[in-house]
């Protein structure tokens, strides 16, 4: 075998390799494809399946569906309030492990981490019983909004933060604690420390994890679906009941809405975390 | 790092939210589906009551779902999520290469364009699937047009297995990435500088040196398929229901909680015998960390 | 004159965006050489060596190995092998399985395997740690292990990247001492790149002073100290004075100059001077004295010590000469009393033989 090299090509560069293009092409064809196709149909004229003319009706009966407009709204006011509750924890739960030594503090750690590792589906029942047994699937339902989606909310919540705790965490690893020491040696208290130098520090992981959080509690299906009661539909669990009643192409146009959301709040969260690396 | 004792009050203001949360969300919750795998629907006035249970009085929830007809369930769940789990590293394992040795400015494009399905709602994906897959879906359209099909290609175990592919790929791609890109390169210099050819130098340093990265490609990738039933039930059909499609109906349809409990926790030891399995792993291999 | 053993002719690269990495260099070393490769850092000396050992290829040239053109010969094919800077010792395998590695990947019988590792790590004399795993040892223990694992191989060249610099001081000597004794020992082509001079000056028989991207001297130490061909290596190698002299007339082979700060005086040189050059003086060459000097064709002048800085063995004297020209002075302590017996402030003649200094027209 005497394969030669190109000028100017190196032994390691594998991107460069024909068959890797190909495959690489290959698969985001595979990946991009049904995308597309979804969203390519939202505009379609009917709902055959064959294409018969471009029209935006699909979202503009999608818009003055009543029942989809209330489960976009309660998905994200869900995943508002629950990003907010989820942010705090998150981190507070982060600067506990980061910070001290204590005793139970690998099993802590490991309870942390059980909701990230759990099949969601175990975790969704586990809550539905809970809800059910405690009186608060019943309870809340006559609750004025959106405190009726407070058992979603909770559920959301117990399974966002402790990927919020991730990020944050991976954050504080890189804290030079000299800072912290600096500022003491200044004059500053505890508080005017934790205040002044490290909040700013973990700002970008806060907001990472929160948007992470968001698109979490905004894309759940599993969980939502077991700890939601009839009057408290989601947005995700709509287009479920849509899909079981059929193809439609209102739920291609609520499905690429759907996705345009969840993008920009991803590539936000992309962006914001890029210039702090070359920043700080 | 910092004694408790010497800030209790910090401490306690910053460990006591998420803990007591995740007390009253996630371990309680789980510790009644528990007691109630073991519990039975009462009998109040000569009938089966819908929501009263004795509890704790029996296995039969458990013997039932050792029986026959679930355990082939919990089977079908195992083998289609082990098949994807390894067609996913199969075909993330070159994906993640050539991020990894791109050149510096390409790298978070190609990362992202990879990575970026995923934060679509797996709802969505699995929808997307199955609109242009079924029989009137594109890809028939396409085969019609040069004369060929319809083809029924849903409503089987490929279609389930395809849609656990499509869903969970990005899954393994960014342990592998995060892995790979750890490495140091002058260790696959050095093998092919000592004369090793770019499949041995695969073979004997580079997949051993990642091997911890594909553990968790792995994991990530295998618990999730093990307790799917969204792609099972849009893209299989009710003859390819897995276990999680079983509880999913236990809960919602026949309203059988205990039995469903009961599942649940077959399931969830399933996975747990998976993470032992990982960590064992782990310890023996002497590899970059992911 | 003896057939190169590796022959680098016209050999350029380029990198994506437009830097040239190594511009259009020829270099022929021969066998059994210690050859150097020294230069700042970006000078394209790291890069010329992973092209000689295949981990890059040229953009334009070719390298000749032992006869052969190999510049796109893949790396695992070539008869080079390579000691990394990070030495690159594979953490999952023995320091047995490591050094035999090669020998394995090549298809060498097993039998022949054991005996070879066996006296590779006698050589290195590590022969007790051979089923120590990487993580347990030390940095230069690692060192040793990335040796015996390219020297097993009885390549004809032997590739070092900047083989001194992870070690402390004690150890950089016992290693240098090392490398020069196993080169003798094994009589292969040892090619090492370093930015560091002292390395390159004590273990090299040859040096290939570089700088961005061209090659600005080869030479054997002695010579590139005392004979650099321009200031580049002049400055690089060693401290030393640079004086601007403008050409009053050159008879033959001397010169007639006016320097900035050290006035006129002739010089002999080789060189053909336009009408302007660069007189180079190293700082050993300088005398310094509190009395006039006297002695014929000595170059003097008076100058006021701004700076002394004690080394011990030396003391390196910064003086300024009236005309404002700012001179570097070796001073020998060899009184153990006096010191070097000068002080700041002081106001001394400097002066010294203008044979002892060079005319550089580059």
């Amino acid at each position: 075998m005497s394969t030669q090299l190109k000028p100017g090509q190196g032994p390691l560069e594998y991107a460069r390799r024909p068959w890797i293009i190909a495959l690489f092409a290959l698969v985001l064809l595979f990946l991009y494809a049904p995308i597309a196709s979804l969203i390519v149909f939202s505009f379609n004229v009917d709902k055959s399946g064959v294409w018969h003319g471009f029209t935006f009706m699909n979202y503009i009966k999608a818009w003055h569906n009543e029942a989809i407009f209330y489960a976009l709204t309660n998905s994200l006011t869900i995943a508002v309030l629950s990003t907010v509750v989820s942010t705090v924890l998150g981190a507070t739960t982060a600067l506990a492990l980061w910070r001290f030594k204590f005793p139970f503090r690998d099993a802590y750690e490991g309870f942390m981490a059980l909701p990230i590792v759990v099949p969601e589906i175990c975790m969704g029942i586990s809550l539905a019983m809970f809800f059910s047994y405690t009186g608060m699937m019943a309870g809340v339902r006559d609750w004025v909004w959106p405190f009726n989606l407070i058992n979603i909310m909770f559920a959301h919540i117990a399974f966002c933060f402790p990927f919020v705790a991730v990020v944050v965490r991976a954050r504080l690893q890189g804290f030079n604690r000299q800072l912290e020491e600096a500022s003491k040696d200044l004059g500053a208290t505890e508080l005017q420390t934790f205040i002044n130098v490290l909040v700013p520090f973990m700002v970008p992981s806060l907001v990472a994890g929160g948007l992470l959080a968001f698109t979490l509690s905004l894309d759940d299906f599993v969980i939502t679906l077991f700890s939601s009661g009839p009057g408290s539909i989601t947005f995700p669990v709509k287009i479920y009941g849509m899909v079981k009643r059929g193809v439609d192409m209102q739920i291609n146009a609520a499905s690429t809405v759907l996705i345009v959301i969840t993008l920009a709040a991803t590539l936000l969260a992309m962006k914001l975390q890029a210039p702090d690396k070359a920043g700080h | 790092m910092d004694n408790w004792k010497d800030f209790r009050r910090v401490f306690l203001t910053l460990a006591t939210p998420g803990g007591l949360w995740m007390l009253t969300f996630f371990v309680i919750p789980m510790t009644f589906l528990f007691v109630l795998s073991f519990s039975s629907k009462a009998v109040v006035d000569g009938e089966i009551s819908t929501t009263a249970y004795d509890y704790l009085n029996t296995f039969q929830n458990y013997s039932l779902s050792i029986g026959h007809d679930y355990l082939v369930l919990l089977w079908r769940a195992i083998w289609t999520s082990a098949i994807a789990t390894l067609m996913c590293l199969i075909l993330a394992y070159p994906l993640a290469m050539a991020v990894c040795f791109a050149p510096p400015r390409w790298r978070p494009v190609l990362l992202l364009l990879l990575i970026l399905p995923f934060w679509i709602n797996l709802l969505i994906r699995t929808y997307a699937m199955y609109s242009i897959f079924r029989t009137t879906g594109v890809v028939n359209q396409a085969f019609g047009l040069i004369g060929m099909g319809p083809y029924e290609m849903l409503n089987n175990t490929t279609a389930v297995i395809m849609g656990l592919i499509y869903v969970y790929l990005p899954f393994m791609v960014l342990p592998l990435y995060s892995t790979i890109e750890k490495l140091d390169r002058s260790y696959l210099e050095a093998s092919l500088d000592l004369g090793a050819s770019q499949v041995r130098t695969f073979v004997s340093v580079t997949w051993p040196l990642t091997l911890p990265g594909v553990i968790t490609g792995i994991i990530l990738v295998f618990i999730p398929c093990l307790g799917t039933f969204l792609t099972s039930d849009i893209l299989g059909g009710p003859n390819n229901w897995n276990i999680g499609n079983a509880i999913q109906n236990q809960f919602l349809e026949a309203n059988n909680w205990p039995f469903g409990a009961a599942l649940s926790f077959i399931l969830m030891y399933a996975t747990f015998i998976a993470l032992i399995i990982r960590t064992l792993f782990a310890r023996r291999s002497k590899g970059v960390d992911a | 004159m003896t057939e190169p053993i590796i022959s680098i002719r016209n050999v350029s690269k380029r990198f994506a965006g437009g830097v040239i990495a190594v511009d259009n260099i020829s270099i022929d070393i021969l066998p059994n050489e210690f050859f150097a490769l020294l230069g700042p850092s970006g000078c394209g000396k790291t890069t010329l060596l992973r092209m000689i050992s295949g981990l890059e290829t040229p953009t334009e040239g070719q390298i000749i190995i032992g006869g052969q053109d190999m510049a796109f010969t893949p790396p695992n094919l070539r008869p080079t092998n390579m000691v990394f800077q990070s030495y690159a010792v594979f953490p999952h395998m023995t320091v047995e399985q490591n050094v035999g590695y090669g020998l394995k990947v090549t298809g060498v019988a097993t039998p022949e395997i054991k005996t070879r590792v066996a006296e590779a790590l006698e050589m290195v004399k590590l022969s007790h740690l051979a089923a120590r795993k990487p993580d347990q040892m030390s940095g230069g223990q690692r060192q040793r292990v990335a040796l015996a694992r390219a020297l097993v191989k009885r390549p004809k060249v032997l590739l070092l990247d900047e083989p001194l610099s992870a070690l402390d001081a004690k150890l950089r000597d016992d290693m240098r001492m090392e490398l020069t004794r196993l080169q003798e020992t094994v009589g292969i082509t040892f090619i090492i790149v370093t930015h560091d001079q002292d390395e390159a000056l004590s273990m090299a028989s040859r040096i290939a002073v570089m700088d961005k991207g061209a090659v600005a001297q080869i030479a054997t130490p002695a010579e590139l100290y005392e004979h650099p061909s321009n200031k580049f290596v002049a400055d690089f190698i060693g401290k030393v004075n640079l004086l601007d002299a403008s050409i009053l007339k050159q008879k033959g082979k001397t010169i007639s100059c006016n320097t900035q700060g050290l006035g006129k005086f002739n010089i002999d040189t080789d060189k053909t001077c336009g009408a302007t050059a660069t007189i180079a003086i190293r700082p050993e060459k300088l005398k310094l004295s509190t009395a006039e000097p006297k002695g014929a064709g000595l170059v003097k002048v008076k100058a006021k010590v701004r700076d002394v800085a004690y080394y011990g063995d030396t003391s390196h004297v910064i003086a300024d000469t009236d005309s404002g020209k700012e001179l570097e002075i070796n001073v020998q302590n060899d009184s153990r009393t006096g010191g070097s017996g000068v002080e700041r402030g002081q106001k001394l003649w400097v002066h010294f033989n203008p044979n002892d200094a060079l005319v550089l027209t580059e």
